[in-house]
């Protein structure tokens, strides 16, 4: 088996920490020496890629949980360094990867004065990242979650323009106050899940659940059912655990039909991980920390913030909210408030951004909105609509990434970000108009370019639930178009009023060389989507079984002879099954 | 007649050498040494002064070496000098704790006291005492021998903070530290005399035997009453000395008007102690009147939740505003004391582990912080402002990141020892399952954003601020050292947790009566 073979040369291991050994070792560099610490960096980034790449060979038919490393990391409270990804987690880890090497690479020119921290920063960034993606254990997980958050604000509050050292601590406060208080929600389900199996008055019937949940996830994968079923075995004795598959197999298990951990509990632990994760995303209205850490920081810090950090608070919601506690998400009350947020997001981020004179800032605003639709995408709790948000991850790392680069271009050039400064650069810069119209279009939606791909899954699915969200959602891509063409217009077209303009020289070839990956991508994924989809679809589905479960037909074993209506099937299912 | 009575009295003598031999070494050790660097500082030449804190180092050295070899000896609790020490897990872990303490303190202090011109040799003899004092109150098994060396360690600390006695910060802050400290010991004192006056006994685990016989017998309503009075009489100087709200308006000005070593050694040695006895009292001693949170009965845990919100939030706000270094850790060492009684409240063992490793993991990330700020004092320059740290990064880079490690552990970012010990003090709270305790633990944690704000501008004034003055800080060789050792600890303990949280079991088997 190539997972096995893999696992046993700690792939994970090897992606997530070989950021950090290229930190360390750039510690041993003169700081003077500028231009070789410039091309370690951007080397060390292409090899970080490299094992990440291998990841491709994830088994799509196997599914759930694989590549696991498991390790005793600290018996006396049961963390373990326990690493392993399924579809969702691997998809997210190349793009982290993909985007590191080129905010490594943006940073050529533009950083210039403390290069050496620039890069060691960047780089354990990086680690921080890859390792909230891989962790299969809380405890691991809360770390590399808080652990990031430091090197993004050093790259935000040393390397940023003149707003700097609020945007800076803005940022860290903000998210510091979501991940404590998702800390205390960790720890209620760490300490309920032993108490419910081993001290609970129907703890054997609980157990018994429990483990028939685990199976249901693992489905066929066996390492993975070992990892859960270990867990689950501590637990019966009384021993907690971190295991986060584990935590989901208890809340997916029912006890006459009712889950194990009530619901008011439900309730509260979701608004734990909530106000972390709804930061993180940012959803409104939770949201204002992002544009003045995306405008303040330099342009890789913008990329990495927009095209991964992001994706961290909806891949959050999808890991832990929807599977660790199913009957909080799909409790009418709870789905209200998220979905009036998430379409409060998608309409007045909108609106906002198209109120924007800072170039960059309409961007960040954009991202307010399309995050917005990828969790009305999560919340309409269905196949279709979660495989399109998590498409939509991707395609929004990839899409906005490249309009920061694009920004991050200008800038470097002209020093100002204000689109009143700028006309007619379709003119000068012809080159660079059609890479800003590919990713305009590939953030509108346009069909063949990625964004569309996402945006319609996202919709159909929405549609399905209820049609009134999905008007307001298709309110936000209208006005998505809006702002974006606006910008363009303004920006690419008409004469070049300034004289500064005038001369300005087109991408060279260091940048075409970030743009045309992500410009291939676009169309890959708008093109031919269903390689990428077939990764997480498998994943997805169990997801929303866990959450819904007897959905779309589906009968799930441990609740026999539940309501099921009848659906179509999903079309990404379709895709992904047929001609596999 | 006085033979006969020598002849009787021989056995005794006797009995309590043999207890010393066996139970005190470390301590008497430490009392050795000190008493020989105070002759020593009359043989030395003025430029051999730095002797005498080589010799203490020596001395303390010493002391850990025994305290190594009971950890082996010892694996039950050993009573000795009729009953008024114990030596136990409990009592090892925290002598270990101040002996690190104050190793450390001595190790800043050297090259701080050349700068001051203060080199003196009783400088480090009364570390030396201080330290013994707060052995023996980690030893206490009775209210006597517990107030005789909470005593030893006060005087001890009040002459250290008016050390530099040409300024006039420092008598200040000594005068203030020495009013409030002897009105607490006689607060200590009298709730002392009134469970005494309760129970005729000063032994704590007879205290705890007669309370409870007492509550069970007779007139529980007026023996409740005093118990309760005596209890809240002893809390109130124990706030005190931890500096917790409402009793902490003394830790500002002393820590700021202390010599900045002693600062350091104040902020983690003392405290440790005074929260050693604090278990040691309220768990041994009074733990019938522990009382819960349902509402049903009101005792200490309920007062010392009240106090922990209190003192969290309090030290949290009035750090914001802070412009002084000093004063600013003074705050925060507060909010810390509000961190701590978490542990004491939660009452199970992660809440206890949590309260001994945090002091532990306290010790490596608070004078390693204060390290810096020592490192800061040079000739002419105080070095006690936050702008006086501005563009740190580009003069001594190590310096920056080191205090930045330091920092970030005691905001509680992972993977930093300050990770560890938040960890169990919530941890601890979570488990006990009370929605009160919930609620604490969820002001504990905002508690802990907030207090990022203040320890960010440190940060943001190393390596986000133009530097004012180019001169690199001269260190000294034992400077370094501490701090390399205390971000490597502060690091190892952060990373891999596992050996450390197994040595403060140590500690927590006893408070739990396994």
């Amino acid at each position: 088996m190539n997972e096995q073979i893999l696992a046993q040369y700690h792939i994970l291991t090897i992606v997530t920490w070989l950021p950090a050994v290229g930190a360390i070792i750039l510690l041993f560099f003169d700081k003077r020496r500028k231009a070789g610490i410039r091309l370690f960096a951007n080397l060390w980034a292409v090899l970080c890629l490299i094992p990440a790449l291998f990841l491709v060979t994830y088994d799509r038919h196997l599914g759930g949980i694989q590549f696991i490393e498991d390790v005793n990391w600290i018996p006396q409270i049961g963390a373990r360094y326990q690493l392993g990804v399924d579809g969702i987690s691997v998809v997210l880890i190349i793009l982290t990867a993909l985007i590191g090497v080129i905010a490594v690479y943006c940073s050529w020119d533009y950083i210039q004065d403390r290069v050496k921290e620039y890069y060691i920063l960047l780089l354990l960034l990086q680690t921080g990242i890859l390792g909230v993606f891989a962790s299969m254990d809380m405890f691991l997980f809360y770390v590399f979650w808080e652990v990031m958050l430091v090197p993004m604000y050093f790259i935000i509050g040393v390397w940023g323009s003149e707003n700097r050292l609020y945007a800076a601590i803005k940022f860290f406060l903000y998210t510091l106050v979501g991940s404590v208080v998702m800390l205390l929600a960790i720890l209620k389900l760490y300490f309920i899940f032993p108490e419910y199996l081993s001290q609970h008055p129907r703890s054997e019937e609980i157990l018994r659940s429990v483990t028939v949940a685990a199976q249901m996830i693992s489905g066929e994968n066996e390492s993975m059912l070992r990892m859960i079923q270990f867990a689950i075995d501590r637990a019966a004795n009384g021993l907690p655990t971190f295991n986060i598959m584990a935590m989901q197999a208890l809340g997916t298990a029912r006890l006459d039909g009712q889950p194990v951990i009530p619901l008011d509990l439900q309730i509260w632990l979701f608004a734990g991980f909530f106000l972390s994760f709804a930061i993180k995303v940012p959803m409104f209205p939770f949201h204002t920390w992002l544009p003045d850490a995306h405008t303040e920081a330099p342009t890789a810090g913008s990329v990495i913030l927009a095209g991964i950090l992001l994706k961290l608070g909806t891949y959050g919601f999808v890991r832990f909210n929807l599977p660790i506690l199913p009957d909080a998400s799909k409790d009418p009350r709870v789905i209200q408030v998220m979905v009036f947020l998430a379409i409060m997001g998608i309409v007045y981020g909108a609106l906002v951004a198209m109120a924007q004179r800072d170039w960059k800032r309409l961007v960040a605003y954009s991202s307010v909105s399309h995050m917005g639709m990828i969790m009305l995408g999560i919340f309409a709790l269905n196949e279709n609509a979660l495989n399109g948000a998590v498409l939509q991850m991707l395609n929004h790392g990839i899409s906005t990434s490249a309009l920061f680069l694009i920004v991050g271009v200008v800038y470097e050039r002209r020093h100002t970000r204000l689109i009143a400064d700028y006309s007619g650069l379709s003119h000068v810069m012809p080159g660079f108009a059609a890479v800003f119209m590919i990713m305009t279009m590939s953030s509108i939606g346009l069909p063949m370019l990625n964004g569309f791909i996402g945006e319609f899954l996202i919709l159909r699915g929405v549609f399905e639930e209820n049609k009134l969200w999905a008007a307001f959602a298709a309110t936000g891509i209208v006005l998505g178009a809006g702002y974006m063409l606006w910008l363009y217009q303004r920006t690419m077209f008409g004469q070049v009023t300034h004289e500064a303009n005038k001369k300005l020289p087109d991408l060279y070839k260091r940048e075409w060389a970030y743009f045309l990956p992500l410009v291939f991508l676009a169309f890959w994924i708008g093109l031919y989507p269903k390689p990428v989809l077939s990764y997480f679809s498998k994943p997805v589905e169990i997801i929303v079984q866990q959450v819904r479960p007897g959905y779309a037909g589906k009968e799930l074993p441990i609740r026999a002879g539940g309501p099921s209506r009848k659906r179509a099937v999903p079309i990404a299912a379709r895709h992904a099954n047929s001609g596999e | 007649m006085n033979i006969m009575l020598l002849i009787q009295a021989k056995p005794d003598w006797q009995v309590l050498a043999q207890d010393a031999a066996r139970l005190l070494m470390p301590e008497m050790l430490v009392i050795l040494f000190a008493c020989f660097v105070l002759v020593l500082e009359f043989m030395l030449t003025p430029e051999q002064r730095r002797w005498a804190a080589y010799l203490s180092l020596a001395g303390l050295g010493a002391a850990g070496l025994s305290l190594a070899l009971m950890f082996v000896k010892f694996t039950t609790a050993e009573v000795g000098f009729y009953e008024m020490v114990v030596v136990d897990g409990f009592a090892l872990v925290f002598k270990v704790i101040f002996l690190l303490a104050a190793i450390f303190t001595i190790a800043l202090s050297i090259k701080f006291l050349d700068v001051e011109n203060e080199q003196r040799g009783e400088y480090y003899s009364l570390i030396l005492f201080a330290t013994a004092g707060m052995m023996f109150m980690a030893s206490g098994a009775d209210l006597l021998s517990i107030f005789i060396s909470f005593e030893l360690m006060a005087l001890t600390t009040y002459i250290l903070v008016a050390y530099l006695k040409r300024d006039r910060r420092s008598n200040e802050a000594a005068m203030k530290y020495f009013l409030l400290g002897i009105f607490s010991s006689g607060i200590f004192l009298y709730g002392m005399s009134l469970i005494y006056g309760l129970t005729a006994e000063t032994n704590l685990t007879k205290i705890a035997d007669t309370l409870a016989r007492l509550a069970r017998q007779q007139a529980p309503q007026a023996t409740g009453f005093v118990a309760m009075a005596g209890m809240i009489f002893i809390a109130a100087a124990m706030f005190f000395k931890i500096a917790a709200v409402p009793f902490h308006m003394w830790c500002p000005d002393a820590y700021e008007g202390a010599p900045t070593s002693v600062t350091a050694f104040m902020s983690v040695g003392p405290k440790a102690a005074a929260f050693a006895i604090f278990a040691r009292i309220f768990i041994d001693g009074l733990p019938g009147l522990r009382g819960d949170l349902t509402g049903e009965s009101f005792g200490w845990v309920g007062l010392l939740a009240i106090v922990s919100a209190l003192t969290m939030t309090w030290g949290n706000i009035a750090a914001l505003t802070q412009n002084s270094a000093k004063r600013l850790m003074a705050y925060s060492s507060i909010s810390h004391a509000g961190y701590l009684l978490l542990g004491l409240i939660a009452g199970n063992e992660t809440g206890y582990i949590g309260l001994v490793i945090y002091l532990f993991v306290y010790v490596f990330m608070n004078l390693g912080a204060w390290g810096v700020i020592v490192a800061q004092r040079r000739a002419s320059i105080l070095g006690e402002r936050v702008d006086d740290f501005n563009g740190l990064i580009h003069r001594s880079p190590g310096m920056a990141v080191m205090m930045t490690i330091f920092l970030l552990s005691l905001t509680g970012i992972p993977p930093t020892a300050g990770f560890v010990g938040k960890y169990f003090l919530f941890a601890g709270l979570i488990e006990t399952g009370n929605a009160w305790l919930i609620a604490l633990c969820v002001l504990a944690v905002i508690n802990t954003a907030i207090s990022l704000y203040y320890y960010a501008r440190f940060i943001k004034a190393m390596f986000m601020s133009d530097v004012k003055e180019e001169e690199p800080l001269a260190l000294s060789t034992s400077l370094r050292a501490t701090l390399v050792t205390a971000t490597v600890m502060v690091l190892l303990v952060g990373v891999y947790p596992r050996p450390f949280i197994a040595f403060t079991e140590n500690a927590t088997r006893h408070l739990l009566g396994l």
